[in-house]
């Protein structure tokens, strides 16, 4: 049996590869995976955590999760292609017209 | 029906005459003006007589309140009509003898607007007219003091009015406005006195009306008394024109010749011959007031004589024959000769309004022979000089009227011969009364007023031979013409009154003192001795003083005569250069040049009172008004020390020190937003890098409370 | 030392490494299919974990289907984008440091005695992760959301559909969401 915390323990550093990611690259697409690397890895908590106390909850919560991830990449992607379309570019750091 | 209820209507008739010709005076033309300004003075006149009825059967009157005029705490002034025989019998003299000059005007005005080229002033004429009547009427019907006063003032205003009515005409094209002006001025200096009097009664009596005031006057202290009756008095010198306040009245003969006659002969000057008879209750406590009173009356009577003697303009003889006339009215009352007084008032109205209206009438017989004359070829060349300086008035231009205008000389010879004091006419009986009382009462005075009464008698002659007698001494007498019956008849009515008025107080009937005792006597209960020794005394008929008054008046007369027919005639015979205007003139020299110019009486004011006044309120106005307080108060100190404070605050107070502060409040903002800006990079990464930091705080936060509740 | 602690290692060795691979590639291809890699190893830990049902979704719409989109949409943008020197260049190494001090701090706190009181062993076949059970929970408890959630898939699809139809009509491009 493995025990509950080297799940979280992984959790936690998939999670921080996931934001690593989402702060050093500049490629729109690429952030957006590492964005979804997150996820992930919040997901492998969550069942973890099911496991461990015994509660389907956790199992629903992630299920949703995944349906929610779906939608949101959906629409994110087809943003991402709107945007390449008008600025044939996806580096965020060109993306800086709302700078103040 | 109680007739006493009626009263108010004596003064609203003539109220609601002058209304009617005020609004519809335009389209009634000068025959309606006259009628409707006739008729309600005549109304008022049987509202009078019925007034008289009533008190016939109760003879201590009425007092008949009409409406609350002043109600301000402890004081209470309503206006209420006092009916009595005193205010009676003013009434009746107002109304009475008001209608027929009334009458008389509406006939006389019609030639005098036409004379002065402005017919439309008829109807501004007679609504002054009958305002003087309705004012005239509060002042008698008054049962207070304060009421008194507003008619008072009434009457005061329409003779401004009536004096300056042709008020582009005179010397230099104001002269008549400014004897108007005069004539309201000197009145003034007189209404003060009546005002100063009437405090000190509020202040000793704690009310204006006649009844609460003459009940206590007998526990009123002397010296307030005093004061009360000198300062009455001196309203008495501007309104009856005594010494020293008389001026204005020569003056105000620049008004026509009817408002000469009502107002200033027979009612407006006698209202303050009324006043001291109705204040008799207060004159009979204070023996040295009355003495002044009968002083100043008796010299103002002789004073005025003199002046009389060696007037030219027919109307000025008139003007001084009237005040001193009042002068004998005042003599009387202020002697304690009450009934005498109102007498003597009463038929100096008859034929004083007689021998005006008279005077009227021969004025303007002279302007139609000027006319005459002036569209004449031959006879012009006789005038000296231009038509318009002949004076229609003077009498050295008239002379011969006898036969051109008959009926204006016989009623014009009545009234001189009543004004002598010849009997049986009417002004021998009220004349010799008050001679009588005052032999009786103030030896002083009765010397004074028997001296006057043979002047009074010469000057009286004089007149009526001078314009009368003789042939005209220039053109236009010869060719004067009567007057219209409009204006004689009145003429004839009084010339009746002034023959038989006599009757009413002769000196075994004595209706007329039975009658005014009524008042005279109710008022007070303490001095009923003194007014009845009065009586008692006039009961007496004194025949010394009679065959006295009558040989100096028939004497005056036929010395009048001498002189002005027997010596002019004589005087025919030099030349005309160098013949004297006046027959006195050589004999008596420079005093007859001081009566002539009437002693300097008007010159000497000029001096005293009128030019340092006029320095004091020039230097008032210019140095202190304008340079003093202007200039330099309001526009160097507050003004300009005001726009220097403004201008300090506002420059660097407001400027300097609180606009900075708020621009750089504003500065400093702007700048710190300025730096603030850049945290909005536009970097997608450095926003997530900013909510990856949060996240780790928070977490972090939550991490060591862990460890630490562990 | 118990063969599924060992399996376990492998795997999350297996998955940290293609979860680094990912971030470190200058090829978004192959970073995509790193990717595909660690999610295939996260659907190994599921069934692990006794959650068979989330493995299979795991799978089926993760990789499946995300990551399937995920690749069209590089290829249709062109795999290899440019990479210019950051122009925060103190940010990469600020947010190693971050990320490192944050799985430190995580690390310590687990490891600092949070109990997990380990249940007791459970054969794979039994369990709550099964299809009935999440069924059965699903349309008892959680039914609302479940609706909402397909709701809201269906406001992003059309919202995609929407989005990049848009742009075809007008053929200037909307500068509105600049």
């Amino acid at each position: 049996m493995v025990p509950t915390a080297y799940y979280i323990i992984l959790s936690a550093i998939l999670f921080t590869i996931g934001a690593l990611g989402v702060l050093v690259r500049r490629n729109a697409i690429l952030i957006f995976m590492s964005v979804e690397l997150m996820l992930n890895a919040a997901n492998l908590a969550f069942v973890a955590f099911a496991r461990a106390y015994n509660l389907v909850s956790g199992h629903i919560f992630v299920f949703f999760v995944i349906a929610v991830a779906a939608a949101e990449v959906a629409v994110g992607l087809a943003l991402i292609v709107t945007i390449f379309h008008d600025k044939k570019d996806v580096d965020v750091d060109e993306i800086s017209s709302m700078k103040g | 029906m109680d007739l006493f209820s009626l009263v108010p209507l004596v003064v609203f008739f003539p109220v609601i005459g002058l209304l009617i010709n005020l609004i519809f005076g335009q389209r009634l033309g000068e025959k309606g003006i006259g009628i409707v300004a006739s008729l309600f003075p005549a109304l008022s006149f049987v509202v009078s007589v019925l007034l008289a009825v009533a008190l016939a059967q109760n003879p201590e009157g009425r007092t008949v309140p009409f409406l609350e005029w002043i109600n301000a705490g402890e004081v209470s002034i309503p206006w209420a009509f006092q009916v009595d025989t005193l205010s009676v019998t003013m009434m009746l003299v107002v109304s009475g003898v008001g209608t027929l000059i009334h009458i008389y005007a509406t006939g006389y005005m019609h030639q005098d607007v036409r004379h002065h080229g402005d017919p439309k002033s008829y109807k501004r004429f007679f609504i002054y007219f009958n305002l003087f009547i309705a004012a005239m009427m509060i002042l008698v019907s008054a049962n207070n003091y304060l009421m008194l006063f507003v008619g008072w003032e009434g009457v005061g205003l329409c003779s401004y009015l009536l004096i300056g009515f042709w008020f582009d005409k005179g010397k230099d094209g104001i002269g008549n406005a400014w004897a108007g002006k005069k004539a309201f001025v000197v009145n003034r200096i007189g209404d003060f006195g009546f005002l100063i009097a009437s405090f000190l009664l509020f202040w000793q009596f704690r009310s204006f009306e006649f009844s609460t005031v003459f009940e206590q006057a007998a526990q009123a202290p002397q010296s307030v008394l005093l004061a009360i009756t000198l300062f009455m008095l001196l309203g008495v010198t501007g309104k009856s024109a005594q010494l020293p306040l008389f001026v204005w009245l020569p003056d105000a003969m620049a008004g026509p010749t009817p408002v000469s006659a009502l107002i200033h002969a027979a009612t407006m000057v006698t209202a303050g011959v009324y006043l001291v008879a109705r204040s008799h209750p207060l004159y009979i406590q204070v023996e040295q007031a009355q003495e002044i009173v009968a002083l100043t009356g008796a010299l103002t009577a002789l004073f005025a004589a003199t002046i009389a003697i060696g007037q030219f303009d027919i109307k000025k003889v008139l003007a001084y024959s009237t005040i001193s006339q009042l002068g004998f009215m005042v003599a009387a009352v202020g002697m304690g000769a009450f009934v005498a007084g109102m007498f003597h008032l009463v038929t100096h109205a008859f034929f004083k309004a007689l021998l005006f209206l008279s005077a009227g009438s021969v004025i303007h017989g002279m302007e139609h022979g000027l006319e005459h004359v002036e569209h004449d070829q031959r006879l012009r060349r006789s005038l000296k000089g231009h038509g318009h300086d002949f004076d229609v008035q003077d009498m050295r231009n008239m002379g011969g009227l006898r036969d051109r205008m008959k009926t204006t000389f016989w009623v014009y010879l009545i009234g001189a011969v009543a004004l002598a004091g010849i009997p049986p006419l009417a002004g021998f009986w009220s004349k010799d009364e008050i001679l009588a009382e005052g032999l009786h009462l103030n030896i002083p005075v009765y010397i004074l007023l028997t001296i006057t009464a043979l002047l009074t008698a010469f000057y009286a002659g004089r007149q009526v031979f001078m314009v009368f007698f003789g042939s005209p001494r220039t053109e236009p007498p010869a060719h004067a013409v009567e007057s219209s019956p409009i204006m004689t008849i009145p003429l004839m009515v009084l010339a009746f009154l002034a023959f038989f008025g006599g009757l009413l107080n002769l000196p075994s009937l004595h209706t007329f003192t039975d009658w005014l005792m009524h008042t005279l006597m109710l008022e007070e209960a303490g001095a009923a001795e003194a007014v009845g020794e009065a009586a008692a005394a006039e009961a007496a008929f004194n025949p010394t003083v009679a065959i006295i008054s009558t040989v100096l008046a028939v004497g005056g007369f036929a010395l009048a005569w001498y002189i002005y027919r027997r010596v002019t005639e004589r005087q025919k015979s030099i030349p005309p250069a160098r013949r004297p205007d006046d027959p006195l003139r050589p004999a008596l020299g420079p005093v007859f040049t001081g009566m002539e110019k009437k002693w300097w009486v008007d010159e000497l004011y000029d001096a005293i009172i009128v030019r340092p006044y006029k320095w004091l309120s020039q230097f008032l106005a210019d140095v202190i008004d304008w340079r003093f307080w202007h200039d330099w108060f309001h526009d160097t100190v507050i003004a300009g020390g005001y726009r220097r404070i403004s201008q300090f605050l506002s420059e660097p107070v407001d400027m300097g020190v609180i606009d900075r502060f708020a621009n750089r409040l504003a500065d400093s903002i702007q700048s710190l937003a300025a730096r603030g800006r850049l945290i909005q990079t536009g970097f997608v990464s450095s926003y997530a890098l900013s909510v990856f930091i949060g996240v780790m705080l928070i977490i972090g936060y939550f991490m060591v409370r862990l460890t630490i509740a562990r | 030392m118990t063969f599924e602690l060992i399996l376990f290692f492998i795997l999350a060795a297996v998955s940290v490494a293609a979860a680094i691979a990912m971030l470190v590639t200058d090829n978004s291809v192959y970073s995509a299919l790193f990717l595909i890699l660690n999610f295939s190893v996260i659907a190994v830990f599921y069934i692990m974990l006794s959650a068979p049902f989330i493995a299979m979704a795991q799978v089926t719409v993760y990789a499946g289907a995300i990551m399937v989109l995920f690749l069209f949409v590089i290829m249709l943008l062109g795999g290899d984008l440019i990479k210019k020197p950051s122009t925060f260049r103190w940010q990469p190494p600020l947010a190693v440091f971050l990320s490192v001090t944050v799985l430190t701090l995580f690390v310590f706190i687990l490891i600092s005695g949070a109990d997990f009181s380990p249940p007791p062993s459970m054969p794979l076949e039994t369990g709550i992760g099964g299809p009935k059970e999440i069924g059965m929970e699903l349309f008892n408890n959680y039914l609302v959301p479940f609706e909402v959630t397909s709701i809201l898939l269906l406001v992003a699809m059309v919202g995609a559909i929407l989005l990049t139809r848009t742009e075809k009509i007008n053929t200037g491009g909307e500068s509105t969401r600049k």
